[in-house]
């Protein structure tokens, strides 16, 4: 008997063995790995991961963040109601298993999973979906503010009550979730939306436990004599809890944030024992920091170090697909860009092409709509306009204009952004190539944020260079964000298209998806003729990772999971 | 001395309300605001406004700077416009970090510097004096950050020695009841969560103590040459004193008066320089705080960091101008 005692634990050891030997990739200088095995069949199992992002989380609660760092955690602690594809925008089941519309477009019935429970052991039902919506609803005071709930404002618009200073929201989205019995939920929403359903995979609205929002108070606060509302529950700080592959452990800022498996989840569980995040804010100890062996990947991966790392046969690179686009934006406000002529001139003499081959070290397409192909909408046959001076020159002339034409053309500084990792060279490029076109260039440049973003914002800026990055799957993510309202920026205020804004909204309410395809593609095609600006890259941000890392999949708008990945033995 | 002591610390009033409105007003004058930080290419006019009445920026700046006084008084430095944490708790996390850093790398410059000096006076004009002129000027003329990224490559990333990040291994969980992870580590009683921590250390310590310690180490070869040019030295050496307690009663205690001045200037020096070097090692400190915050516009962070930091440098200063007198007792405090 003592015999076959002995066995299991000589296996255990062995795994150990093999699993302290699989996270030496977490730290191949001091020998304090924690690698253990699970019974998960396939692919190395155990060990500790740990991962550097730029920044801390603010908050781990879904609903009062939008910025990458803390969505990052967030997606590993919390599910929603539907997610995306791995490494794509396509919807697929979450917590959700199927779901329907009412003809209307105004009901949508969820049918839940069965067998789910939260971190603390409460059942995933009905009634906590519905307490999460009304949650978020009745969000009052400062979490009104978009620095907090951005994500809600976007899909939803307004609140049950909005503050005065909300009041330009307007009637929410959102009217009322009812929990039909256990496992069916019922969303109503006061008009159509189809972009409704693909916002609910964003992590803003991923369910998190009623029990612990309430009982670690995450919505309680005081408010002290200048009105200013001070939080002072411990759910996003001490108790985040949802149904993810991980669950929380401890949390201490600007060091280390520790996530370990989850152990009754649902689905596939996680194969690592623990992921650790930790904050490096300068991109260079980032890269070094994974040389050393101290960290086994990171994020936001500066563009010249790509080459240093794919030269390196301990690391490696992985590519976001394309999720951006950066664009010379018009100005339609300030003549002669009033003139679509001039607009197309200068469409005409930007040779996007050659920054994108000098630029992007390999890693841009030339862009030739506001979204990326990767987007449901995006049309193949839109008017290109490809380098072509003579004809910019010809333009400008029918316009009745005397060369050069003068323009001001801002550009950032101290930024580098995904889709642009050097505005100023961009800038003299396309400086270059417009002087050969016809035009002459004026240059203005202004530190990034905020007195760039502000001049740009407050229509002071002729041509500028910008761009985005998606948040979720949605064409209107894209173009509506752009389009769909009259801003400053494009001079859209004083010189609005009715069309293309009638086209952006027919095409938000429509439910049926190839109807809603072809109205994207539409709206598309008539931005390309209008030329508001020209879109001239879409990139694929890079992340790095050691090479024994394996089986984690890059998604388009950083919706990633570390629950599929492995650490090999080296 | 307590005159003097209470007469220093009366002081710090004035100082420091200067300064708080020296940085209250300036970071406003800055163009754009924390608001317009936050949204980055998502803010509009709605979005910015309700910001910024949700943080009494709308309001006019002198009812600003008024509550922000009084506020400051009783202690409350507000709620950082990031994190929305309380100011003073991030503080309190940030400040051991700098300070431990900082000690170190003084402890660094000092347990180097000072030796160097003296025996390159003492070899004046030999290989030694000269290697120690070359490595001062090397010291000081290094940008900090670029030494931290050298000092890493060599001794992390090629031989794999040091760790290039943080205070303490991710892998080591040890509780932190002070904040200072050395004496943490100690009171754990875990040997080896300590080896971790000084690992941590010396990396960091080197890049930022590198240019006091070049300070150092000429201010105490130029006080040692002073020295052994008096008269009481060569009497000391006349008399047949050994010429061990010559160097240390009469040529060391009497050129480390200059050296301690130079020291307590220093430590303002540290702070600034931590700003760098806490950044290249994503050391949680007052560094990366501070620098955070200035490009967020975070002002309540700005402001209750900067006067912090104000604080502690005037202390500092203090506690120098009264160990002269330990030192030297010839000189009078009051």
């Amino acid at each position: 008997m003592k015999k076959w005692h002995r066995l299991p634990m000589l296996l255990a050891v062995a795994m150990l063995a093999i699993g302290v030997a699989g996270c030496g990739g977490s730290d191949k200088k001091s020998s304090d790995g924690t690698g253990t095995t699970t019974g998960d069949a396939g692919g190395t199992t155990g060990g500790t991961l740990v991962f550097a992002g730029a920044s801390d989380p603010v908050v781990l609660d879904g609903a009062l963040v939008s910025d990458g760092e803390s969505l990052r955690p967030i997606d590993q602690i919390f599910e929603g109601l539907v997610t995306l594809k791995d490494g794509g925008t396509e919807i697929e089941p979450s917590l959700a298993t199927s779901w329907e519309a009412s003809a209307d477009g105004k009901t949508w019935t969820f049918n839940l999973r069965e067998g789910v429970t939260f971190h603390d052991g409460e059942a995933f039902n009905a009634a906590a979906v519905c307490f999460n919506f009304d949650r978020w609803y009745n969000f009052k005071g400062s979490f009104q503010n978009s620095s907090a709930s951005y994500y809600w404002q976007t899909v939803f618009g307004g609140f049950a009550k909005n503050e005065k200073a909300n009041e330009s929201l307007g009637v929410s989205l959102y009217e009322s979730c009812e929990a039909t019995d256990d496992k069916t939920a019922t969303i109503v929403l006061t008009k159509p939306s189809a972009s409704f359903l693909g916002a609910l995979s964003l992590s803003s609205f991923a369910i998190a436990s009623p029990k612990a929002l309430t009982d670690f108070g995450a919505d309680k606060g005081s408010v002290d004599a200048d009105g200013v509302f001070h939080p002072t529950g411990t759910f996003g700080t001490e108790h985040p809890i949802g149904t993810g592959e991980f669950k929380f452990e401890s949390w201490t800022r600007g060091d280390r944030l520790v996530l370990v498996r989850y152990d009754d989840y649902w689905g596939d569980k996680a194969k690592i024992d623990k992921l650790i995040i930790r904050p490096i804010a300068d991109n260079a100890a980032r890269l070094q920091a994974l040389q050393a062996g101290e960290i086994q990947g990171y994020d936001l991966v500066e563009p010249q170090d790509v080459v240093t790392i794919e030269g390196d046969s301990n690391l490696q690179v992985l590519d976001r697909p394309a999720f951006n686009v950066a664009y010379v934006g018009i100005n339609q406000a300030k003549p002669p860009m009033d003139k679509v002529e001039v607009r197309q001139a200068l469409a005409y003499g930007l040779d996007r092409q050659k920054v994108v081959d000098s630029f992007y070290a390999g890693r841009g397409v030339v862009a030739k709509e506001f979204m990326p192909p990767e987007v449901v909408g995006y049309a193949d046959d839109v008017t290109e306009y490809t380098y072509d001076p003579a004809k910019s020159k010809e333009l400008l002339q029918a316009a009745g204009l005397t060369l050069p034409v003068t323009i001001d053309f801002w550009y950032p500084t101290d930024v580098s952004r995904p889709y642009m990792p050097d505005p100023k060279r961009n800038f003299e490029a396309f400086a270059a190539s417009l002087e050969t076109a016809g035009f002459k260039v004026v240059p203005h440049s202004a530190p990034w944020s905020p007195d760039y973003l502000g001049q740009v914002g407050e229509g002071n800026a002729q041509v500028y260079l910008l761009g985005w990055t998606g948040d979720y799957g949605d064409a209107d993510n894209f173009v509506g964000t752009f389009f769909r309202t009259q801003q400053k920026a494009w001079g859209t205020i004083a010189k609005p298209n009715a069309e293309i804004q009638g086209q952006l909204e027919k095409a938000l309410i429509e439910t049926d998806a190839p109807a809603r395809e072809a109205a994207y593609q539409e709206a598309n095609r008539l931005i390309s003729d209008w030329v508001p600006g020209v879109p001239y890259v879409h990139t694929k941000p890079a992340l790095a990772f050691a090479a024994n890392i394996k089986g984690y999949i890059p998604s388009p708008v950083s919706l990633e999971s570390f629950a599929t990945v492995t650490i090999e033995a080296k | 001395m307590l005159r003097f002591t209470v007469r220093r610390l009366l002081l710090l009033v004035p100082i420091l309300l200067g300064l708080s409105i020296i940085v209250f007003f300036w970071i406003r004058a800055l163009p754009g605001g924390p608001a317009r930080v936050l949204l980055g290419e998502r803010a509009t006019p709605e979005r910015i406004a309700a910001i910024e009445h949700q943080y009494g920026l709308d309001r006019p700046v002198y009812v600003q700077y008024w509550r922000f006084v009084e506020k400051t008084a009783t202690f409350e430095l507000g709620d950082s416009i990031v994190s929305r944490r309380p100011v003073a708790e991030e503080l309190k996390q940030r400040f051991p970090a700098t300070i431990e850093l900082a000690l170190a790398a003084m402890f660094f410059s000092i347990a180097i510097g000072v030796p160097l000096g003296f025996l390159a006076a003492k070899r004046y004009g030999g290989p030694l004096d000269h290697a120690s002129l070359v490595a001062s000027l090397l010291g000081i003329s290094i940008p900090v950050f670029f030494l931290g990224i050298l000092l890493k490559y060599v001794f992390s990333v090629k031989l794999g020695w040091l760790p290039t990040v943080g205070r303490s291994s991710v892998l080591i969980d040890t509780p932190h009841p002070t904040k200072f992870y050395v004496l943490d580590a100690i009171i754990s009683g875990d040997a080896n969560a300590l080896w971790d921590v000084l690992k941590h250390l010396v990396l960091p310590a080197i890049a930022l103590g590198s240019i006091p310690l070049a300070v150092i180490a000429r201010i105490t070869r130029a006080a040692v040459l002073d020295v052994l040019n008096e008269d009481y030295v060569r009497t000391a050496r006349a008399k047949g004193m050994s010429p061990g307690i010559v160097d240390r009663r009469h040529i060391l205690r009497n050129a480390l008066l200059p050296v301690t001045t130079i020291i307590g200037l220093q430590v303002g020096l540290l702070l600034s320089g931590a700003v760098l070097t806490e950044t290249v090692f994503a050391w949680p400190g007052m560094g990366t705080w501070l620098v955070d915050a200035i490009q967020d516009r975070n002002y309540p962070v700005i402001q209750g960091g900067v006067l912090f930091v104000a604080l502690v440098f005037v202390l500092v200063n203090l506690v120098v101008d009264l160990s002269y007198a330990l030192i030297n007792p010839r000189i009078r405090v009051s």
